[in-house]
């Protein structure tokens, strides 16, 4: 019995979660009330089109152009969907800076918020419990574990997205990058560091 | 509700644990779990703070031990029972036993980009003028209701200071329970950390949450 036959794939044989999943897509289709081409739809918006690329160029357009930085610390939706991000997850956007001296960090205590119209669905960590209980309490302690290592004296700001607004950290553009391309400055830009549980590589890290 | 969601400032959980270069899905169910969510919702029967609030009245322990997509799912079953979508049995035999409530719409593939792209705001005109100003000291209600609300509990009874004045939004304290969208203003309120959390609290930290106006009173 401990032999894998993988040609005999019935429900019996999935895990419990995966057969739930089934029978309810199952029903749903039977009864019309779902499309299942509208499922694979949506899975391959977040695979293949909605994700932390769409953040890194919102970002990398901030570092390079003043004018855009402005309106997205005025208004973040509007200058974010100026770029064509728009939608579920991103309908009221907010910017927070990253400064020498004060670094961001955006957590959802209550369930899982995230922007997902910058960033695309978010991490397992992100809506787990350890992340949500420590994010407001021992902020520190947990970008220790994504070997962040502050300066003491930096104030740290915790945004708690417990309304509809969802957040985005602009990070610090790293050193030794005049001259770089908006292109260039993208590649630079990681999802974490959109989070606020990490920096910008440097050049020579990219 | 103080509900296992209400999670900021717990301890015992243990270490975040990021993984490197995770997958976006971890298993092929979770992505079936995703469009499910989403097209089920858009069949426009509950709104987003009746999901959270069927996501939260998961029994604690069945909360903490299940993954996120899981407790979309376990929600997901709920809302469609409780809405008349589907039955229990039909729940235990995986297939469609009879007639359910009819939907409002059904979310074909051709109108799943715009749908996407469009989201669901949640902003309202509001005709009165914001209570609160950038600035002010405002304390946060003492209060522990059995129903929904966005109030965590570690912000309850708290000093801070106004530091934005939102747009009025859907008060999610009434819609989440079918009584109305009721909008109201939204105000990002930050905290000293040691407002919230006392002795040994990080002298450079500071935490804000976005407070409905009826979450807040002058201080």
């Amino acid at each position: 019995m401990a032999h894998d036959h993988p040609e005999h794939h019935h429900d019996n044989e999935l895990d419990p979660m995966a057969a739930r999943v089934r029978a309810l897509e199952t029903i749903l289709t039977e009864k019309g009330l779902v499309d299942p081409k509208a499922i694979d739809a949506i899975v391959d918006t977040y695979e293949t089109k909605v994700g932390p690329r769409n953040g890194a160029r919102v970002v990398a357009k901030a570092w390079s152009d003043p004018e855009f930085s402005g309106w997205l610390q005025r208004d973040a939706t509007e200058a974010i969907s100026s770029l064509g991000y728009t939608g579920r997850q991103g309908e009221h956007m907010q910017a927070v800076f990253n400064t020498s001296d004060t670094h961001n960090l955006v957590v959802c205590t209550l369930c899982s918020c995230y922007p997902w119209s910058v960033l695309g669905l978010p991490p397992v960590w992100y809506k787990a419990p350890p992340y949500r209980s420590r994010a407001v309490i021992d902020p520190r302690g947990v970008l220790a574990e994504f070997d962040l290592v502050l300066p003491e004296t930096t104030k740290i700001r915790v945004w708690d997205s417990t309304a509809e607004l969802r957040y985005l950290v602009v990070p610090l553009r790293p050193a030794g990058t005049e001259g770089f391309s908006e292109e260039q400055l993208a590649e630079l830009v990681t999802r974490d560091s959109m989070i606020g549980t990490g920096l910008a590589l440097t050049p020579e890290a990219a | 509700m103080n509900g296992p969601q209400d999670l900021g400032g717990q301890m015992g959980f243990g270490p975040v644990a990021p993984e490197k270069d995770e997958p976006l899905f971890h298993a092929e169910w979770e992505k079936r779990a995703l469009g499910l969510t989403i097209a089920a919702g858009a069949m426009g029967h509950w709104n987003i703070d009746e999901s959270r609030h069927t996501r939260e009245s998961l029994h604690p322990a069945d909360y903490y031990s299940s993954t996120y997509y899981e407790i979309w799912i376990k929600a997901l079953e709920r809302l469609l029972q409780r809405h008349g979508f589907v039955s229990p049995e039909e729940l235990g035999k995986g297939h469609a036993t009879g007639k359910g409530t009819e939907p409002k719409r059904v979310l074909k593939a051709e109108n799943v980009a715009a749908a996407l792209a469009k989201g669901g705001p949640c902003d309202r005109p509001m005709t009165a003028p914001p209570r609160f100003s950038a600035g002010d000291r405002v304390r946060t209600h003492n209060f522990n209701p059995q129903t929904h609300t966005r109030l965590p509990r570690y912000a309850r009874g708290k000093a801070g200071i106004v530091e934005a004045v939102r747009e009025g939004f859907v008060f999610p304290d009434t819609n989440a329970h079918g009584k109305g969208e009721n909008p109201q203003f939204v105000y990002t309120v930050t905290f000293p950390a040691a407002e919230i959390w006392g002795d040994g609290a990080d002298p450079t930290l500071t935490v804000s949450i976005d407070a409905w106006e009826s979450y807040l009173e002058p201080a």
